[in-house]
């Protein structure tokens, strides 16, 4: 059985609580388990934990009827097991599992090693967004003659990130 | 690369050569991958599974690293042949569910192992003796770079490397290392040692036990977390935390020599004795005998040439092993009597414990004494 919160690792404690008459179930992880402070067992309220699992409902939340354009996956998919369908469904699902990434994670930012050609993407996409804003600014102050030698470069940017 | 000769030839993690090896078994670092806009392994159909798999194996079939390799598609393996690989820490036991439309690869020194299609299309995976993380993701990290100009990875530029588990993205790298700690647990500090760990966001866990039940006195260590750190940082910052812990279960195993002494033999002496005249024998029991034994071996307690035997033991006796061995399938019972057999029959040439051997340091610095009688 997996963890309800990471849904990642095999839960090894199992916690039953009755709330005003409600029976509540949460299995979870060794690690979530001390994370949320189960240890102590005076210390924490099932309720507390049930809230916070949000993993699914922030997904939800995001996208409420969204299914990745690429693979077909839904949220619904995502609650059943705690795995995305394709990489695609980080752009589809973005919005939700961002607070999920930020909960689960260090920091919300990758600050490691991309494949080489990303820096090259990267940096191609860094040029265009800045060229695009010259564009802009070129047309509204009518600058007609800058703005014509501005979209040849875009074009000819276009043309490199298409290689 | 036969099946028979990854038996045959022990890994080379088993020989137990690296730095720190008495106390750190092996480091491990393992990298997931993932093709851009395809269905992750457990979202993919069938046919688009074994599609992934026929663009992935062959470009990792032809690293240099992977020549005279091992490579098998899983559903041509047996049941206690993939077992038998899970035992050995070289696929794991979800990709040991897995069938039509995975693979694994391993170099022969059984350094290197590629899962295709386990939870990602690719987990990659560097296994080394003792305590060696830098290693491990230096060779790990070469392939991958590799295999990046072959391979179209998913990954972004803000989140980096996508996988199938939000957990996982990021780096997509989880670096571990396997510890024997019987001085913290003898010593009843093993506790403390894990919740310090944890609060700096390292995971522990027992290996082969759940929760804090730790077979063999065997624990894992590992990053929690992906996102928001590099990888030579996790990789230096969870060494540094395993040094402090090597310190820790050094100076356990002194405080347990010198106030506690009586307690130590009488654990050595009875796994000792246990162990050379048992007929039965389960798993948990000898890989927690076998562990006090090890310890008796970096004690002194053992002479030194008898380490190896020891160490190939707590393979050699998980059931899959014990199966692969014997040539056939063995319920728990007849499992139990064939172990508690090879384990006596490896010791017949064992020495009984010489405590007269065990290096003493004094209580202020590492000047061994001569060890009285206790
Ligand atoms: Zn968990
Ligand atoms: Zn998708």
């Amino acid at each position: 059985m997996l963890c309800d919160v990471c849904k990642c690792n095999e839960a090894t404690v199992f916690l039953t609580q009755i709330l005003e008459g409600k029976m509540q179930k949460v299995n979870l992880c060794d690690a979530c388990s001390k994370e949320k402070g189960v240890q102590d067992p005076t210390g924490f309220a099932l309720a507390d934990l049930l809230l916070g699992i949000g993993a699914a409902e922030e997904i939800e939340k995001g996208a409420p009827s969204q299914k990745c354009p690429v693979c077909g996956f839904t949220q619904a998919d995502f609650k059943k097991t705690g795995r995305l369908g394709c990489s695609g469904c980080y752009v589809t699902f973005a919005e939700g599992l961002g607070s999920l990434l930020k909960a689960m994670h260090k920091g919300t930012e990758h600050v490691g090693k991309l494949p080489q050609r990303a820096h090259r993407e990267i940096e191609l996409g860094d040029r265009m967004r800045a060229l695009t804003e010259d564009l802009e600014k070129a047309v509204a102050d009518e600058n007609y003659e800058s703005a014509a030698a501005l979209r040849d470069k875009i074009k000819q940017l276009a043309h490199e990130k298409a290689i | 690369m036969k099946f028979e000769n990854v038996m045959a030839t022990g890994g080379e993690w088993l020989r137990g050569e690296g730095p720190h090896h008495q106390i750190v078994i092996s480091s491990r670092v393992r990298l997931a991958r993932n093709l851009r806009q395809r269905a992750f392994p457990g979202w993919a159909k069938k046919a688009e599974r074994t599609q992934i798999l026929e663009l992935i194996k062959p470009r990792v079939e032809e690293l240099t690293e992977m020549q005279d390799s091992f490579s098998e598609l899983l559903q041509d393996l047996s049941a206690l042949e993939k077992q038998v690989l899970v035992e050995r820490h070289l696929i794991s036991r979800e990709h040991a569910a897995k069938s039509v439309g995975s693979a694994v690869i391993m170099n022969r020194r059984q350094t290197l192992s590629i899962m295709v299609n386990e939870e990602d299309h690719l987990r990659m995976q560097s296994i080394r003796s003792g305590l060696q993380l830098k290693s491990a993701f230096k060779l790990v990290d070469k392939v991958d770079s590799t295999l990046e100009g072959k391979l179209d990875f998913a990954y972004d530029a803000r989140l980096g490397y996508l996988t199938a588990c939000p957990t996982n993205v990021g780096t997509g790298m989880r670096a571990s290392a396997m510890l024997h700690l019987p001085g913290l647990v003898l010593s009843e500090m093993i506790n403390q040692v894990i919740q310090a760990v944890n609060k700096i966001g390292l995971a522990v866990r027992g290996l082969y036990g759940e929760g804090t039940e730790a077979m063999g006195n065997l624990f894992q260590i590992s990053n929690q977390t992906t996102l928001g750190e590099k990888e030579d940082e996790i990789v230096s910052r969870l060494s540094k935390v395993i040094e402090t812990i090597i310190e820790k279960e050094h100076d356990a195993r002194q405080m347990l020599i010198q106030k506690k002494s009586n307690t130590l033999w009488d654990q050595i002496g009875r796994a000792y004795g246990v162990l050379t005249f048992a007929h039965a024998m389960t798993s948990k029991e000898a890989l927690n005998l076998l562990s006090i034994i090890k310890l008796g071996v970096d004690l002194g307690a053992f002479p030194e040439d008898r380490r190896l035997p020891i160490d190939e033991l707590f393979i050699d006796t998980q059931p899959a092993h014990l199966q692969k061995s014997s040539q056939q399938k063995l319920n728990a019972e007849e499992r139990d009597h064939l172990r508690a057999q090879i384990i006596r029959e490896r010791l017949r040439v064992f020495p009984k414990p010489d405590i007269s051997k065990v290096a003493r340091e004094s209580e202020n610095g590492s000047t061994p004494e001569p060890q009285n009688n206790e």
